[in-house]
């Protein structure tokens, strides 16, 4: 284990400033650990050879005198939902079997012009479809967190690749992506940090789709300071995106040491469930406290309509994913298992091409749309989209930013909860609803449970003010004083 | 002059509504920036979008908007302030994304209306539905190999416009002359070329049958027919086949047919081949389309001049017949050639042309000698310059309407220019009063009888002098002092 791989972003960024160390050795001590923690199968794609080239690249750059600012030289991962140029992407599908774009995302695109060095494409839950990353062609990702139980747990999901590649220090930043939690709960459940931006912020061009509407790239990080950093390289207005914002991308990091003093906390009263553990609801119930301790005030907010978060999310995200996925057909790329006719290969190669998670979903989404039934369901998902996102608005007349759980448990044994879609589909229960209404959100790692899980705290913010967000999450963070790390860094 | 089907139970109406799918004109498609030119190498003008690779996400391009604003306007119909893109979701080979983006409830232009010129003069107003905008899909080659089919993604993307009529037309001639005053329209707005054989205008044709005065009876599509006699043919047995359905006892049901043009019948698809539920919803890669009512005004400023005003300005400005006129304005090119040939400005003299003249050459001569070698007006190599230097050598009393004539068939052959061909032939009008003398005293010395018959009362035989004298001069003498000296010297 090196004292490398434990810098943060912005320490390490320091260091290469002052020129204490390279990217290549910064990056060589990264390829390391990912070789170390391969049981971890957070990677489903290594990508050293490339790494170490733009790591040599970013040094020459600063020898020079030319680096382009905090990223450079930083080692990070990508999770393989993001089309990277010659590089395999997957989706953690087999559908996209040998699938090698020729084009690179936005996003991985606007990392690389700002100096990131891709060390590899994460696992994920197949087509960012999951909460524990167990759906993956590639295999399920193991939580580095291991408790006295030794067994095997969950990352969470869909990014679960990515969220255990900073946890375990495989990276000092990943990539993620976020349609209903898939950021903020994977951070939750191995303690780091996920930023979810607002619905706009970061160009979905180039990343595979789950649900248009709601996807939203978004960074891992272990500090806010370092989720800051990385959002600043990856937003901004992309022409190639028709529902990119064309907003001014602010410094994310302008107000980050403010604090929150004056600042009104909203704590919504539909957040409790009986599902919830004692032990988060008593987290939350701190996560008050420290804020209140710091000069803000908290209130309590109604969002009337959050129970019907999920049931809305549950038939827009399918509806929106069983038409995005039609295009994987056999005919252009990826995998084709033939048949005698065109339909019987279609389903000769969509049968086998996706897994048993994408295939409910595809059904479910084409079930919702279908004649007779648009009305019962999409059209009034998208009336009930519309009153959750007036709830927020309502709320946000009131107070700054809301605070809840990211989700009801911590991280679950590998292979529990898999008979069940709809005890799965509740992990999301605490993130969905700003998915819904486009709003940023982050996940902080604010405590450990009585097995030593960790366990996160969620802010949710005003649309396009990752700002305020930030730095309610940054004052949070200090006072959460959250200093754990998974066993599997300590060994 | 109303078009019925007489049958055992009496009289047939024919109720037909056309949907016209028209290419538009641009350089681009409709959601990418690959070209739309017509006879590219297959697969060559596709684009990342086109081809419906993963992660890649359509943008509008704002010049087919355009065209559809224009179109619309051009059809006197409403425009739509807020549209909305949909996707209309089936699977097949050369539809890449496994959806076609359509506009559904909310086209881009409502109602609106044509105004027909029929064959008798009459005319007739055919109601607009709709007209929206769609993706063209790619095209399927089944020929070229036993086992495998072929395909050409050229055309996948570029986009059309879906021009809906109401099911005013009562007749085949009713639907030809719809196509006909449609293209004609699109044509003067440059906002679809027209051309049938390229595919750039296809119909689906709407027809059902129902005693006058009934209420409607169940229709049957006939799709994508592909020329305008095709479709008039298509009306005519499909009717009568319905009204035999009718008449047997049976019910027509709603169905969607084929013209099969070898056999000249209509035959039911297989339910296979149409029977989709086609899962509309809003295409969430794009936000609704809203337009400024100031750019649509900016829009509709620059529209040229279409048939009706300018058949209007034609009867007016010039006294064209309402038959002339339409003659010309059916066809944008025609029309420009006529005013040419009014425009130009004759060298010599500053005498303006005479509009009836020139239309009767224009429609008659012209026209006729184009029509007899299948040809087309920009296909004519008399110019419209040309054909006004040969009617001023008429006026000017150069040479006579019935040389005039020959000199325009060898100019029909080598585009060479009037006066060339009248001084190379010596076709010039024998105008001196002394040379006719001399011709008319030698012929009158020759037939003594005949003179005889002219003074003994008999006028018709100065006809016979008349052409005897124009036979001698090779048609050269100018026929009115002909008839003068004839008349001096037979009195």
């Amino acid at each position: 284990m090196s004292e490398l791989t434990r810098l943060s972003i912005s320490e390490a960024a320091c260091h290469l400033e002052s020129k204490n160390i390279s990217s290549e050795e910064l990056t060589i001590a990264h390829i390391e650990e990912m070789e170390r923690c391969r049981d971890l199968n957070a990677f489903i794609t290594e990508t050293p050879e490339l790494a170490l080239q733009r790591a040599k690249k970013s040094d020459a750059r600063r020898s020079k005198g030319e680096n382009v600012g905090a990223m450079d030289g930083i080692p990070i991962a990508i999770k393989d939902l993001f089309c990277t140029d010659g590089v395999l992407t997957t989706a953690g599908s087999h559908i996209l079997d040998g699938f090698k774009p020729n084009y690179e995302s936005t996003i991985s695109q606007n990392l690389r012009d700002a100096g990131a060095v891709m060390l590899g494409k994460t696992n994920l839950d197949e087509f960012a479809m999951g909460s524990a990353n167990v759906t993956s062609y590639y295999g399920p990702v193991k939580n580095p967190w291991v408790v006295n139980d030794l067994k095997d747990r969950v990352p969470g999901g869909s990014s679960g690749g990515s969220a255990v590649s900073v946890a375990a220090r495989l990276s000092l930043g990943a990539v993620g992506t976020d349609t209903g939690g898939s950021i903020r709960q994977p951070a939750s459940f191995c303690g780091i940090v996920g930023l979810k931006p607002t619905y706009g912020r970061c160009s979905r061009w180039g990343t595979v789709a789950f649900a248009s509407s709601l996807d939203q790239a978004g960074p891992m990080t272990r500090s806010v300071e370092d989720a800051a950093i990385m959002l600043q390289a990856m937003a901004g207005y992309d022409p190639k995106d028709s529902t990119s914002a064309r907003v001014e991308t602010p410094k994310f990091n302008a107000e980050l040491v403010s604090g929150v003093k004056g600042m009104m906390i909203g704590i919504p009263e539909e957040y409790t469930l009986d599902s919830t553990s004692e032990e988060i609801r008593k987290l939350w119930e701190q996560g008050c406290q420290w804020l209140e301790s710091a000069g803000a005030s908290c209130k309590r907010v109604s969002l009337p309509h959050t129970e019907f978060a999920l049931p809305c999310y549950y038939i827009i995200a399918p509806a929106e994913a069983s038409s995005n996925l039609a295009r994987y057909d056999g005919v252009r790329y990826g995998l084709r298992v033939d048949g005698d006719s065109l339909d019987e290969m279609y389903e000769n190669t969509r049968g086998e091409g996706f897994g048993a998670e994408v295939r409910r979903r595809i059904m479910i989404g084409t079930y919702v749309l279908s004649a007779g039934y648009y009305d019962a369901y999409y059209v009034k998902a998208q009336k009930v989209r519309a009153l959750i996102a007036k709830d927020f608005e309502a709320a946000f007349a009131d107070v700054d930013v809301i605070l809840t759980p990211t989700a009801p448990t911590a991280a679950f044994p590998i292979g529990d909860r898999m008979g069940d879609p709809i005890t799965m589909y509740l992990n999301d229960v605490f993130t969905v609803p700003a998915s819904v209404a486009g709003l940023p959100a982050i996940s902080i790692p604010a405590g450990l449970d009585s097995l030593g899980l960790p366990l996160g705290l969620h802010l949710i913010g005003r649309a396009f003010d990752e700002v305020t967000l930030l730095r309610t999450a940054k004052a949070l963070e200090n006072l959460a004083d959250f200093n754990a790390s998974p066993s599997k860094v300590d060994s | 002059m109303s078009y019925l089907i007489n049958g055992k139970t009496g009289n047939w109406e024919v109720v037909v509504g056309l949907e016209v799918h028209a290419q538009v004109v641009s350089n681009t498609k409709l959601f990418s920036g690959a070209s739309t030119e017509f006879g590219a190498k297959p697969n060559h003008q596709v684009s990342l979008i086109d081809a419906a690779m993963p992660g890649m996400l359509p943008v509008i391009n704002k010049y087919c908007v355009e065209q559809a604003i224009k179109t619309g306007v051009g059809l006197n119909a409403t425009i739509n302030l807020y549209s909305v893109f949909e996707r209309k979701n089936y699977f097949y080979a050369d539809l890449p994304q496994g959806y076609q983006i359509s506009q559904y409830k909310h086209p881009i232009v409502g109602e609106g209306k044509i105004e027909l010129d029929l064959e008798d003069g009459v005319t007739r107003e055919i109601g607009i539905e709709r007209l929206h905008m769609e993706q063209d899909a790619g095209k399927s080659i089944h020929d070229h190999d036993p086992k495998r089919s072929f395909i050409d993604l050229n055309r996948s993307g570029v986009c059309l416009m879906e021009i809906v009529s109401k099911p005013d037309i009562r007749s085949p001639e009713e639907a030809g002359a719809f196509l006909r005053k449609l293209r004609a329209i699109l044509r003067y707005l440059g906002t679809c070329d027209g051309n049938m054989e390229e595919g750039s205008m296809r119909a689906d044709v709407n027809v059902s049958v129902r005693h006058p005065g009934e209420n409607l009876r169940t229709r049957v599509e006939v799709k994508n027919v592909n020329s305008m006699r095709f479709v008039m043919q298509a009306i005519e047995v499909e009717a009568e086949r319905q009204v035999s359905v009718w008449e047997s006892g049976g019910e027509v049901i709603q169905e969607t047919r084929l013209f099969d043009v070898n056999k000249g019948k209509t035959r039911a698809m297989r339910k296979k081949e149409f029977a989709h539920d086609y899962r509309y919803f809003p295409d969430p890669d794009l936000l609704p389309l809203k337009l400024e009512i100031e750019y649509v005004n900016s829009i509709t400023s620059t529209l040229p001049e279409l048939p009706d005003e300018k058949k209007a300005r034609f009867v007016k400005e010039h006294g064209l017949s309402s038959y002339d006129a339409n003659v010309l304005v059916s066809d944008k090119q025609k029309a420009e050639y006529f005013e040419s040939v009014m425009q130009y400005t004759p060298k010599q003299n500053q005498r303006d042309r005479d509009p009836k003249v020139v239309v009767n050459w224009v429609t008659t001569n012209l026209f006729g000698a184009l029509n007899a070698v299948g040809k087309d007006i920009s296909e004519s190599k008399i110019s419209a310059e040309q054909l006004g230097d040969l009617l001023d050598l008429v006026s000017d009393d150069l040479i006579s309407g019935r040389i005039a004539k020959d000199v325009f068939d060898i100019m029909f052959e080598t585009g060479r220019d009037a006066s060339d061909i009248v001084k190379e032939k010596g076709l010039t009008q024998i105008t001196d009063i002394g040379k006719i003398e001399a011709i008319v005293d030698k012929v009158l010395l020759e037939n003594p009888d005949q003179v005889n018959q002219v003074r003994g009362g008999n006028n018709k035989a100065i006809g016979w002098f008349v052409g005897q004298i124009m036979q001698a001069t090779d048609g050269k003498a100018n026929p009115q002092l002909v008839n003068k000296v004839l008349r001096e010297k037979l009195n």
